[in-house]
């Protein structure tokens, strides 16, 4: 989505229009379907299943420009079933994606922590995928006191 | 970026053992988002790939979108079954690649 065509900002575009006529928040709107799209490409389309996450995060974040995170998946690590990929998505950023931890059998805990960024009270969701294929989601609000993003 | 990434992990393990990794890079991390004052928009330069290595096979990496915090900082773990060199790669939009090296010795 950085490089729109002309005919994608055309629908982007008339599709914001509709929104604000309804009163919602178009670029919320954008946000989460941006979302949801990066989702279906971790995913290949299949429906993650809830449970097996654990995420970290304050319930109320003072400075968006850096808030701690840390995700972690019961899993045992061994080298035929182990958590292979985390996908880490904000949905209300201006774009969704934060990081895709990647681990293997060598990792020995499917956990990881850093700081990110959020411009605002928002979705954090966690999609990860094993080596058999399985997939778990599970998502935690956080709410944004000040923004991170923009200037 | 002249600056050394800071990496805290222990000397020494039990064989086996799953240890934990710290590591921290100073970087601007700008997210491509922001305007400067004639309202041009500020062009992205970020770490976009971390990696970590255990003597030459890989035990963790992560892909790093603008919406993680300046001086991007990653924790992750790792299970050493023998003594050895972790290596750690940090790679910057503008291709360039920064590394470090720890080595752990194991009992």
């Amino acid at each position: 989505m950085q490089n729109l065509s002309r005919r994608q900002a055309l629908t982007v575009g008339a599709g914001l229009v509709t929104i604000s006529v309804i009163g919602w928040s178009g670029q919320a709107f954008a946000a989460a379907k941006e979302a949801a799209d990066e989702i279906t490409k971790f995913t290949g389309g299949k429906a993650p299943d809830k449970g097996k996450i654990t995420i970290e995060l304050p319930e109320i974040a003072e400075n968006g420009n850096t808030v701690p995170l840390s995700v972690s998946v019961d899993a045992p690590m061994t080298a035929d079933n182990y958590v292979s990929d985390i996908m880490v998505i904000a949905d209300g950023n201006p774009r969704p994606e934060v990081a895709t931890f990647h681990f293997t059998p060598m990792s020995g805990k499917a956990e990881a922590a850093t700081r990110i960024r959020l411009a605002t009270t928002q979705n954090i969701i966690v999609v990860a995928k094993t080596s058999g294929g399985q997939l778990f989601t599970d998502q935690k609000l956080v709410k944004v006191t000040i923004g991170g993003c923009g200037g | 970026m002249a600056e050394k990434p800071r990496i805290k992990l222990p000397k020494e393990a039990k064989k086996g053992e799953v240890i934990q990794i710290k590591t921290l890079i100073s970087h601007i991390m700008e997210s491509g988002q922001r305007k400067d004052k004639d309202g041009k928009t500020i062009p992205r330069k970020i770490i976009n790939k971390f990696t970590c290595e255990f003597n030459g096979k890989p035990v963790f990496s992560a892909d790093i979108a603008p919406a993680v915090a300046a001086n991007p900082y990653v924790q992750f773990n790792a299970r050493v079954e023998q003594s050895g060199t972790f290596k750690f790669t940090w790679t910057d939009d503008d291709g360039t690649v920064t590394t470090a090296e720890e080595q752990i010795t194991v009992a």
